[in-house]
């Protein structure tokens, strides 16, 4: 359960860098939301045997990480996190498709392999994107800027407590196993039965916490809107950067009909 | 001149969903700046009463009115404006990334200005001794620093009743002396839950005492607590200041100072 601790609760770090300082912090989430949205679509929309078109969007998180002097390591490591769930849609690629798609000298690719390591890519640039937008935003801001963007304000705030629930939740995990090997004393055996009642205590006390919470929220004037304290502010930074990124990333997902910069990163490895 | 009290609280009843009674008709009425403490054993039902002065509970029967308003689902908003709660458990009042925007979460719904808000976040932290956890992650902190935040957060919405349960519990000698000293400083009505009978003595003139959901007592807290059979009907003991010394069986004066 320690590796609950330190790999959940690490949102928490990630919530913190959201304070910090930086050219990319200061941009409007509006701003940000809008190119990662993009920037994912983009990314997205390729055929499923691409590659070498997807490389240069690396770019995108890459200069995002730079300029918001974020840590990489702490971005890679959560990415790795999230790696079994692509991987566990990927892996069956390579056995449903076994068409020969590509020689490299006598070795033979199939199709499969290539969608898998295009998905894995795809994953690797929209999880990283995804994460470090929130880690130059915040969750808070970004949902307030889904609200100003006309999301439902009811869908945004269960997104909202959505994400503060997560810590209600590891944080009584973590107690309920503190609790339970300070009194088991390291002894092994009947774990499942004591497991499946630990799961369903989570459950419920969970449910009360989170119950409890949204009580105290009221109890400060929360009525269902989202106020913060930053206010929300389009300057000319911001228009630079919208029209900057946007352009960059129309840019190369329709440079296949010239796929200059596509060849010097990655070869001519797509079909 | 006869004022009506500030609240005032009416046969209320309440049972959980599990069926236990918690409160079995509890009636008081508090006055406008009047400093109150509910004492009890654990399970008296304390908490729940709290729960429904801030607006938490709604009740089952008997009522509980907060200036002119009667408590009922369609007020709430309006009824939460002019109470503040501060939860039992700090970890149910702290939800934001940061301490700085969990104090100022309150302020900020009451659509005060950005300027005000920052002036009572910091003034509530610096009351609290918090200053320095302004940009630290609420969940990481140790037990009493919750509280010490919890209550800024409480403080920094400047309520007209404030309403504490347990402000005390988990707080260091030196915290919770400077908290008593402050609590006394406020001209809020003030209604606090607590098993610290030491604080009582020195804050709240008068005393409520619960035992299973009914009011025992209710009156003078210096009479209250010097009533030995009642408090150990209540499960509750004389404060440490109102106990004979054990050496000399000589008693300390109120004020806590030797002679
Ligand atoms: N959420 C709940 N569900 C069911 N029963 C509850 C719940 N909360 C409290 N109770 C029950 O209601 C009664 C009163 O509880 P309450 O929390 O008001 O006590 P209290 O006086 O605050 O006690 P303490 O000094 O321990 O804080 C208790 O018997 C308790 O078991
Ligand atoms: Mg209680």
């Amino acid at each position: 359960m320690a590796k609950i601790e330190s790999s959940f609760l690490d949102l928490g770090y990630l919530d913190s860098l959201a304070y910090r300082d930086s050219p990319i912090h200061r941009l409007d989430p509006r701003i940000k939301l809008i190119t990662t949205l993009l920037f994912i679509v983009c990314v997205v929309s390729f055929g499923k045997h691409e590659l070498s078109a997807l490389l240069p969007f690396a770019i995108y998180p890459v200069m995002l990480l730079a300029l918001a002097k974020l840590p990489p390591g702490y971005i890679l490591r959560k990415l790795l996190l999230a790696a079994p769930f692509a991987l566990c849609i990927g892996v069956f690629n390579p056995l449903f498709d076994r068409a020969t798609l590509l020689h490299i000298g006598s070795l033979e690719i199939s199709g499969g392999w290539i969608s898998f390591a295009s998905l894995m890519l795809r994953f690797v640039l929209t999880v990283s994107a995804a994460l470090i937008l929130v880690a130059c935003t915040g969750f808070d801001s970004l949902c307030l800027a889904l609200a100003r963007l006309g999301v439902p304000s009811a869908f945004v705030v269960q997104l909202l407590l959505l994400y503060r629930y997560l810590f209600v939740l590891t944080d009584e995990a973590m107690r309920l196993a503190r609790a339970r090997s300070q009194r088991s004393f390291g002894r092994r055996g009947r774990e499942l039965p004591v497991i499946a009642s630990m799961l369903a205590q989570l459950l419920l006390r969970t449910l009360d916490r989170a119950q409890r919470i949204y009580l105290a929220m009221q109890c400060r004037g929360f009525d269902g809107e989202l106020r913060l304290l930053r206010p929300l502010r389009i300057g000319t930074t911001d228009v630079v950067f919208l029209i900057g990124c946007t352009t960059a990333l129309l840019g190369l997902r329709f440079a296949d009909q010239a796929p200059a910069l596509g060849d010097a990163i990655g070869g001519r490895l797509s079909w | 001149m006869v004022t009506r009290p500030l609240v005032a609280v009416s046969d209320l009843r309440h049972a959980y969903a599990d069926g236990s009674a918690a409160l079995r008709g509890v009636s008081f009425a508090v006055g406008a700046g009047e400093r109150l403490a509910i004492v009890g054993a654990n399970g008296a039902g304390k908490s729940t009463t709290l729960l429904h002065l801030a607006g938490c509970l709604l009740p089952q029967a008997g009522s509980v009115r907060i200036g002119d308003l009667i408590l009922r689902s369609d007020n709430l908003p309006q009824l939460r404006r002019s109470v503040g709660l501060l939860f039992q458990n700090p970890d149910d009042q702290l939800f934001m990334p940061r301490v700085f925007d969990d104090v100022a979460f309150g302020p900020v719904n009451l659509g005060l200005p950005a300027d005000e808000v920052n002036a009572r976040v910091m003034h509530a932290l610096a009351v609290v001794a918090a200053t320095h956890l302004a940009q630290r992650q609420p969940h990481r902190l140790s037990g009493g620093e919750k509280r010490a935040v919890a209550i800024a957060s409480v403080l920094a919405l400047s309520p007209t009743i404030l309403l504490m349960d347990e402000p005390t519990a988990s707080l260091d000698p030196a915290s919770r002396r400077q908290l008593i000293e402050l609590l006394q400083t406020l001209e809020q009505t003030l209604i606090i839950a607590t098993h610290d009978l030491d604080m009582v003595l020195d804050l709240c003139p008068r005393t409520l005492v619960l035992g299973e959901g009914t009011i025992i007592a209710d009156g003078a807290s210096a009479v209250i607590l010097q009533d030995a059979a009642l408090l150990a009907a209540a499960r509750l003991e004389k404060p440490l200041r109102l106990q004979a010394c054990p050496v000399c069986s000589r008693r300390l004066p109120a004020n806590g100072r030797s002679p």
